[in-house]
């Protein structure tokens, strides 16, 4: 995890092609995450972030292309191979997905419970270390209906860091967030990322929060990775779909309108 | 398109193929000890009001129309046979088995449809452990065991119940009340409600954990999946147990 080491990429995504029911959500993308670093994945609402996201974990199978994770072939693991690769990444969901039946401590040694045989006092530190990271160790015992949307998604990040995966995924870590707890949220990512060399992808579409802390930024439009590169070059990239997006234009190539039958005749025509 | 035929029978296959995943995982999730008492409490020791309840009124039920038809022939000294075959035998393995369906069963469904709503499923997944054994065999063994002791307990209550009406409130002799019963009821009777009440805590269980696991993962597609659970345990209790009666009267 040495800054020597040559970036080596975590996750290669080549020529990714995947239709639901006919409809293609990509259809020849490109996208890699180097060791190391933060990467965005931004685009508009509906262009399969989260079905990516589903790819690279191996839930779903692509269609053509391949997804590789450390190195392997994702879609080509055995189901045993699939879960020791899992073990190895961990994944913020967009509302925490906090077991409810477990008190935030319980969720936190919930990884640790299924895959090791540690003797309690020392699992107990362990994710006593894991709360002080996201500042919660205080609310150890509580309920996770009694968690704010801010402190789930810490718990849930807590969580996720509990096995010390090498890569973390974080599937829109500042929808609905109040100031304050985004910006927990964004140090925390940095801080992680930072002290811990862990690769993190980011899927998301806050462009201002994603850009003071990514290191390489992809936009996804129509299947395929439209652009590419640091916050500062997609910003300077005069490609219309980009300017639309990173500057939150209502109108342009992704139209306001969905597609529909000329206004005029459909206000003047006569009720059936 | 639509072939309701076809639909069902492809949704017994699902049915059954995901009975054979959630075998697979049952020894493997005896791993976990803690997690299987604590279903067997959930959908046991919570069921066990409405059960014991309804046992008394089925019994004090049978009481009446025992000794009302018992009483045409003369022979209302059986009433505790009659009372005591129809509960082990028939009564009690469905009625606790419908009841089961309609407490424990539909809060297995809506408890596992709200995991699945919520990506709790999806999370644990992707912490690389398998939901089907975490989740969903501590409930399905944990249904099983609980259905038998509650039919036990619904029988005792309904016995009792009988006793009542028929001993204390009509004033059969209490003697020939018990005595007949316990010449007339055999291992044989004991072992066909045993029986019985298992199958119904497989399908039961199975149909409580299917319908959850699958359900769409929205409020709306929660309820429905809830609905269809009674409906399908129901539907299958009553259809096991007329086959399960031929079965055991023809051998």
């Amino acid at each position: 995890m040495g800054d020597s080491a040559p970036a080596e990429a975590v996750v290669d995504v080549r020529e990714l092609r995947y239709a639901i029911d006919g409809r293609a959500i990509f259809d020849g993308l490109n996208l890699r995450a180097l060791r190391g670093q933060i990467t965005a994945v931004m685009g508009p609402s509906g262009t399969g972030k989260t079905t990516l996201l589903r790819l690279l974990m191996g839930a779903i199978r692509p269609d053509g292309g391949r997804v590789s994770v450390f190195g392997e072939e994702v879609a080509r693991l055995s189901r045993p191979a699939l879960y020791g690769l899992r073990r190895r990444i961990g994944m913020l969901f967009q509302n925490g997905a906090l077991m409810s039946d477990l008190s935030v401590f319980e969720n936190v040694a919930f990884p640790l419970r299924a895959h090791t045989r540690l003797p309690e006092p020392l699992l107990r530190r362990l994710v006593l270390m894991k709360l002080q990271a996201v500042g919660l160790r205080g609310a150890a015992g509580m309920a996770p209906g009694a968690l704010s949307g801010g402190m789930a998604r810490r718990v849930a990040l807590a969580r996720a860091i509990a096995m010390d995966p090498e890569l973390l995924i974080y599937d829109e870590p500042f929808v609905g967030l109040d100031p304050i707890s985004l910006g927990v949220i964004l140090r925390l990512i940095e801080t992680l990322n930072a002290t811990l060399g862990i690769t993190s992808i980011v899927v998301t579409h806050d462009v201002e929060e994603i850009s003071r802390i990514a290191h390489q930024s992809y936009l996804l439009a129509g299947g395929r990775a439209v652009a590419a590169g640091s916050p500062a070059e997609l910003r300077a990239t005069a490609a219309p779909v980009v300017n639309q997006f990173m500057k939150g234009l209502p109108d342009g190539p992704v139209p306001f309108h969905v597609p529909a039958p000329d206004y005029r005749t459909q206000l003047l025509e006569r009720d059936p | 398109m639509k072939n309701p035929l076809l639909d069902a029978i492809v949704r017994m296959g699902r049915v059954a193929l995901f009975l054979l995943r959630v075998l697979g995982q049952c020894l493997p999730s005896l791993r976990y000890p803690r997690l299987l008492v604590a279903q067997i409490y959930n959908a046991g020791a919570r069921s066990l009001i409405i059960v014991m309840l309804c046992g008394l009124f089925v019994g004090m039920v049978l009481g009446l129309q025992g000794y009302d038809l018992l009483q045409r022939f003369g022979s209302e000294s059986a009433l505790g046979v009659a009372a005591a075959l129809g509960l082990v035998r028939e009564l009690g393995p469905v009625i606790t088995a419908l009841l089961f369906a309609g407490r424990a069963g539909t809060a297995l469904t809506s408890e596992i449809g709200l995991m699945r709503a919520t990506d709790q499923l999806t999370a644990m997944e992707m912490m690389a452990v398998d939901p089907v054994r975490r989740v969903v065999a501590p409930r399905f063994l944990g249904g099983i065991i609980a259905m038998p002791l509650l039919t036990a307990i619904f029988n005792v209550i309904g016995i009792f119940g009988a006793q009542l009406i028929g001993v204390g409130l009509i004033g059969v002799e209490s003697g020939s009340f018990w005595s007949q019963m316990q010449s007339q009821v055999e291992t044989s009777d004991i072992n066909e409600g045993l029986i019985k009440s298992l199958c119904f805590g497989v399908a039961c269980s199975l149909m409580a954990v299917y319908e959850g696991f699958h359900a769409e993962p929205t409020a709306e597609g929660v309820g429905l999946a809830t609905t269809r659970t009674v409906v399908s345990s129901a539907v299958l209790t009553l259809l096991l147990d007329y086959m399960l009666t031929a079965a055991f009267l023809n051998s």
